[in-house]
């Protein structure tokens, strides 16, 4: 059964297969050039600015490993996760974006361990399977260390 | 001076008792008026600091824990800003007492905690930051801990024995404290044993979650003083402020800093400018501090508290921790209570505790890990979505 793919939040990320198209959507003030993940689609939050356009933007494709952890238990619901499966581990990765200078969490690609990762690495985002239900399977965004993809 | 006097502190000790937070409330609340030597029939206004748990919001706190001490007529407000719920609840109080609209005021936050993580509200919550972080990473609050705490080895050079020594001496001080749920010495060896929960940090690295109840009867220096409460402890200081943009720290429960691309970052981080605002109001700088009670909801934040209150430079955290300046006996003891790592986290009813510490440490009666001549003192922690909390006062 084919499984229809589906992103897990409306918006956030561009949708199709590849690899090297996908990126990060954030919206940027036409008014002060603040950029907004997730997007912000009604106000602009600089407080010296009056609003202006919230345009959608790609955020950069690359960025640096600003810290990382993983998850050694389960997390609570609304996490999608079976109960009666083992739990898998996985890592999660903030990275820091250097032309929109702020720092977006993800989790790492799967098999990606805390050992793969230091402060400072170059990383890009890739798309990737949050959960898989019956019908769907909720798209997401990773983050995959540059050099494991050589 | 804008005090306001500390008449009576009282605690239910924390625990993992199984009972409803009404009755850790009101036990602490009972135990704050026989310290004040005050009858609850003389209290004009009580503020509850909620839980998020119980039906609505700690039955909406304030009525709660007047109704179950017998409703008298008094002015009643409830409050809720998360970690931050108790310092809004005082600062509540304050404001009151302070604009003439009430003598005496009783504060009250109590908490019966579940089991394991703390998660979102239910339900399908889509545009909200925190049912959002759970749903798409499942970023647990221990995950960010870990993040910070991985952040201050790669920038600072911490390591995960510091983190571990930070349990060690908060587990010394709260075996001293009666009111703490965990009254046993713990070794850095215990805290490496024990199992990773987000890398780099363990088990006994973060802190857990608890019940427990906490109150204070404040009033005003006029009344303190018509009631013969001698030299009071007093509240000279609240800083309830929120962050400035950009924040450019990844904090829970948000998925994404601000940008600082049409803004610079401010020159202090949020935590510091918490402390700024509180120093500021109170005429005091960190050197004038006898002691701190800091929100260690993980060994690692407590570092970040170090530098952020200005107890040493930036990167010098885990260097004074090292000195053993923050245990006790040390400079500057911090979490002499034993901190959230004795006690675990009763969320609205913390900010109030850490108080009720900083009370008796300044009227000399905390026994055993009693500071030695403290004279002011400085709580601080911050609540979820950016509720700046601190507390000076001072005797
Ligand atoms: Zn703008």
């Amino acid at each position: 059964m084919t499984r229809v793919r589906r992103p897990v939040v409306a918006g956030w990320f561009t949708e199709g297969d590849g690899d090297r198209e996908f990126r990060l959507l954030g919206t940027r003030c036409g008014a002060c050039t603040a950029v907004f993940f997730p997007r912000e689609d009604s106000f602009c939050r600089n407080p010296g600015c009056t609003g202006g356009e919230l345009a959608e933007v790609p955020l950069s494709k690359r960025g640096r490993v600003w810290s990382y952890t993983a998850g050694r238990y389960r997390p609570p619901a609304p996490y999608a996760s079976d109960p009666d499966t083992e739990w898998e581990p996985y890592t999660l990765v903030a990275v820091e974006l250097e032309a929109e200078r702020m720092v977006v969490l993800g989790q790492a690609v799967p098999g990606v361990t805390v050992e793969d990762l230091s402060v400072g690495a170059e990383v890009e985002v890739v798309p990737g399977i949050l959960s898989e239900d019956a019908d769907t399977a909720w798209t997401t965004w990773h983050w995959r260390p540059v050099e494991v993809d050589r | 001076m804008n005090d306001v006097a500390v008449l009576g502190a009282g605690m239910h000790p924390w625990g993992k008792w199984g009972r409803s937070f009404v009755e850790y409330g009101t036990a602490a609340a009972r135990a704050a008026l026989a310290d004040a030597g005050i009858g609850w029939q003389d209290v004009r206004s009580v503020v509850g600091a909620d839980t998020v748990r119980g039906g609505y919001p700690g039955y909406v706190a304030g009525a709660t824990f007047a109704r179950a001490l017998g409703w008298q007529g008094a002015r009643v407000t409830s409050v809720y800003a998360a970690c931050a719920s108790g310092a809004q609840a005082i600062d509540t109080a304050r404001a009151q007492i302070l604009a003439g609209m009430a003598e005496v005021v009783l504060v009250v936050g109590a908490d019966s905690a579940p089991k394991g993580f703390f998660a979102p509200a239910g339900g399908d919550r889509p545009d909200d930051p925190d049912w959002l972080r759970f749903r798409l990473l499942g970023a647990t609050n221990p995950a960010y801990f870990g993040l910070y705490a991985r952040r201050r080895m790669a920038l600072h050079g911490d390591t995960t024995d510091d983190f571990a020594q930070v349990k060690v001496k908060n587990a010394a001080a709260g075996a001293l404290n009666p009111y703490a749920r965990y009254r046993t010495a713990v070794s850095a060896r215990q805290v490496a044993s024990s199992p990773v929960v987000a890398d780099p940090l363990r088990l006994l690295d973060i802190c857990a979650t608890s019940d427990g109840g906490a109150a204070l009867v404040l009033s005003s220096m006029a009344y303190a003083r018509r009631h013969g409460a001698g030299v009071p402890v007093r509240i000279r200081a609240v800083s309830t402020v929120t962050p400035t943009y950009p924040r450019t720290v990844l904090d829970l429960p948000d998925i994404a800093t601000d940008s600082a691309v049409a803004v610079d970052p401010p020159a202090l981080g949020f935590g510091e400018s918490i402390a700024r605002a509180a120093y500021e109001e109170a005429g005091l700088g960190p050197d004038d501090l006898s002691l701190a009670e800091v929100y260690d909801l993980s060994t690692a934040l407590e570092l970040q508290w170090y530098e952020d209150l200005g107890l040493c430079g930036p990167g010098e955290g885990a260097k004074l921790l090292r000195e053993g300046a923050t245990a006790l006996g040390g400079r500057i003891p911090v979490n002499a209570s034993g901190g959230l790592a004795s006690f675990g986290e009763a969320v609205p009813a913390q900010a109030v505790a850490q108080v009720c510490e900083l009370t008796w440490q300044l009227r000399g009666t905390a026994g055993e890990r009693q500071v030695a001549g403290a004279r002011a003192g400085m709580t601080a922690n911050q609540g979820l979505f950016g509720h700046g909390s601190a507390v000076v006062a001072v005797r």
